[in-house]
């Protein structure tokens, strides 16, 4: 089959690999249809995640058609519509059971490799480094979905494909950043980010009651979605003072959650982003942490910070004693697919959220190189592969 | 009393978690007793053994690994148990090699008589020790282990280790403790405990403690020290697959999947090698 391989840095190639085979019994064969690139490749892609190895095949959103079952598979059959969480999860373990499906502890092969960094080892991820698993990826025309029917969710009709992709990671992450900054009716929320991520943020926002929602980026494309599709008030951070903004903006409270839909490769205009640039560029900081530091400072006394956006590493200069002294709860994490699928395909068919406006650019696997360029210019919204194309 | 050698700390971790103080019996000692040309041989084929055994990152390979260890030990020393056993040597000694010990645990959310059961009947080992080729029971107490040396033409030359261990102590459901027999070619001992989770949640935990008396003498401590943490992180590979296979009946692995890489294809075939610690990955991470 084709599928597009990472080959080193910023260097990505469709090449023609062997077939996924059926190797566990709760093993899936999916053809896919549609294979999404995600904020979070660009810190693989742009070398910033370790343990990548030439060859790798990289995607991890989502979705396509049931080919072949394993032995072990009980719900899903040949034929079926399905949408695939991008991390992996057993189902069976104690973070399963309490639906923390991204702590799952039995689907990453290389577990001593987080456990090394982190202290415990996490879920695997689709596409997603050594690190995470090794597991080959999305950006190909079938992919192998271990413990199947955990991960694997039928869409309901009157979902289209090009909405339904984005059930598989973005909504679910937006949906769980939202949900982790405890949004109470009435609320003022702050998001960092309209990406694809930060946009589901946005409308989960409303969905749970918030009064006002700032959204803060500096791409002009991307801040119109946000106020048009999203409905959100938005910040250029590359013509605004945004701290004092939302400082103003708030009647001198700040907001009651901040939400980071960045995370480590975050841009800036003042010292801290060439501080953080020239650290991570010297490998002495994996990430740029700009806009967890904005949050803090920028968070109403007592308030929520929810982190979605991805960090790896180690980071620098974090006002804690603000974070101490203003009593801010900080709640983050890998979005728990499993546990938020099912609803969002629900909200999805209500018509209460739609991210098919996220769907941009249609490209073959073959034009990886350029969808992910372009992607990382920030001159597409989301391209989406479609590995039936030439 | 042996000395014990420990990283950083001077309380072994199994007393602090209350497991059985049981050592591996000294059936040797540092006395030389072998020859020469014999023990170049022996220092040799063990290293290799020693190597394969660190590669394969199992239970099964860390004892591969003890026993090239042995084996290094007899070429560096000069001392043979097997001519110990045999009464080639009479001198007295004075110094007996010290025990490193190596203690791992994870939780499994089975039932304790589930997680028991499965560990007791040992011919279910080789199904997470990867290296096992066959763990056969000769009694109820008494156990053959063998080892399997694949995966490379050098290595499969040298075909499989084996020894018997003897269960010396089992209170069923909550511990089992055993040990090598006197004269094999490393002194090995070892104890699995099966606790309840506490408070009244689900799960078992399961602690491992292993001990192993490395060569003796200088060389033989640093030996040891140096394959510690890397021993430490093969038992951890091997219960971490002892956990999935009860809790999901099935083992995570990414062995034989598609990739863009033409020349490892094979290589991936082999679990094993793929989900283990090895330097191309650790360099990596760095």
């Amino acid at each position: 089959m084709k599928a597009l391989c990472y080959n080193g840095v910023r260097d990505l190639r469709a090449e023609r690999v062997p077939d996924p085979t059926i190797i566990n019994p709760k093993d899936a064969i999916i053809r896919v249809t549609y294979s999404s690139v995600c904020g979070s490749d660009l810190h693989i892609v742009n070398g910033y995640i370790p343990s990548v190895l030439a060859g790798d095949i990289l995607g991890h959103e989502f979705m396509g058609e049931v080919v072949e079952v394993g032995s072990g598979v009980k719900k899903l059959k040949k034929g079926d519509r399905v949408v695939v969480g991008s991390i992996l999860a057993c189902g069976e373990c104690q973070y399963c059971q309490s639906q923390s499906y991204s702590l799952c502890d039995n689907t990453n092969p290389h577990a001593w490799m987080t456990e090394k960094m982190y202290g415990d080892a996490t879920a695997g991820i689709f596409g997603y480094t050594h690190a995470f698993g090794g597991y080959a990826g999305s950006h190909a025309e079938y992919i192998r979905v271990p413990f199947a029917d955990v991960g694997a969710f039928v869409i309901p009709e009157g979902i289209p494909d090009e909405s339904a992709v984005f059930a598989s990671d973005a909504v679910p992450t937006g949906f769980m950043a939202a949900d982790m900054a405890d949004i109470q009716p009435g609320d003022v929320v702050a998001i960092w980010g309209c990406g694809g991520v930060g946009q589901m943020a946005i409308q989960t926002a409303w969905i749970m009651g918030a009064s006002r929602v700032i959204a803060i980026d500096k791409e002009p494309e991307r801040l119109r979605m946000a106020r048009e599709n999203s409905r959100a008030e938005t910040l250029d951070f590359s013509k605004v003072e945004v701290m004092e903004a939302l400082r103003e903006m708030t009647g001198g409270r700040g907001p009651d959650a901040c939400i980071d839909c960045v995370g480590m490769e975050a841009t800036g205009e003042g010292w801290g982003y060439y501080y953080d640039k020239a650290k991570q560029s010297l490998r002495l900081e994996n990430d740029r942490p700009l806009v967890l530091r904005d949050m803090i400072i920028a968070c109403k006394k007592g308030g929520n910070i929810s982190i979605v956006g991805v960090y790896s590493g180690f980071i620098d200069s974090i006002p804690m004693g603000a974070a101490m002294n203003k009593a801010l709860t900080f709640k983050m994490g890998q979005q728990h697919s499993q546990k938020y699928i099912p609803q969002l395909l629900e909200h999805m068919q209500n018509g209460e959220l739609d991210p098919g406006f996220l769907f941009t650019h249609k490209m073959s696997l073959e034009e990886g190189q350029k969808g992910y360029m372009m992607f990382n210019d920030k001159k597409a919204m989301r391209v989406v592969f479609d590995p039936r194309m030439n | 009393m042996a000395e014990r050698v420990f990283a950083n700390t001077s309380q072994p971790l199994s007393e602090t978690l209350g497991m059985a103080p049981v050592d591996p019996e000294a059936s040797g000692s540092s006395r030389v007793n072998v020859g020469q040309t014999e023990r170049i041989f022996s220092a040799a084929g063990g290293a290799l053994l020693l190597t394969v055994g660190l590669r394969q990152g199992s239970l099964g390979g860390f004892l591969l690994a003890l026993a090239g260890g042995g084996l290094v030990f007899r070429g560096m020393s000069g001392y043979c148990p097997m001519n110990e056993a045999l009464g080639r040597n009479s001198a007295e000694t004075g110094e007996e090699a010290g025990v490193v010990e190596i203690s791992k645990s994870l939780t499994i959310m089975k039932p304790r008589e589930e997680v028991w059961a499965y560990w007791r009947r040992h011919e279910n080992l080789p199904n997470f020790m990867y290296h096992l080729k066959e763990v056969r029971q000769i009694t109820d107490k008494r156990s053959h282990w063998v080892a399997q040396i694949a995966d490379s033409k050098l290595a499969r030359a040298l075909g499989s280790v084996e020894w018997d261990a003897d269960i010396i102590d089992e209170v069923p459901n909550e511990r089992l403790v055993w040990k090598s027999i006197p004269g094999s070619l490393v002194d090995h001992s070892g104890e699995v405990r099966f606790n309840d989770v506490p408070g009244g949640r689900p799960g078992t935990e399961l602690h491992a403690t292993i001990k192993y008396r490395p060569p003796a003498g200088q060389l033989g401590t640093a030996v040891a020290k140096l394959f510690n943490q890397n021993f430490k992180q093969m038992i951890k590979q091997d219960l971490r697959r002892f956990k999935q296979l009860l809790e999901t009946g099935e083992i995570a692995t990414i062995a034989g999947q598609p990739s863009g890489r033409k020349r490892d294809q094979l290589l991936e075939n082999k679990p094993h090698q793929y989900s283990e610690p090895n330097q191309k990955h650790e360099s990596l991470m760095l």
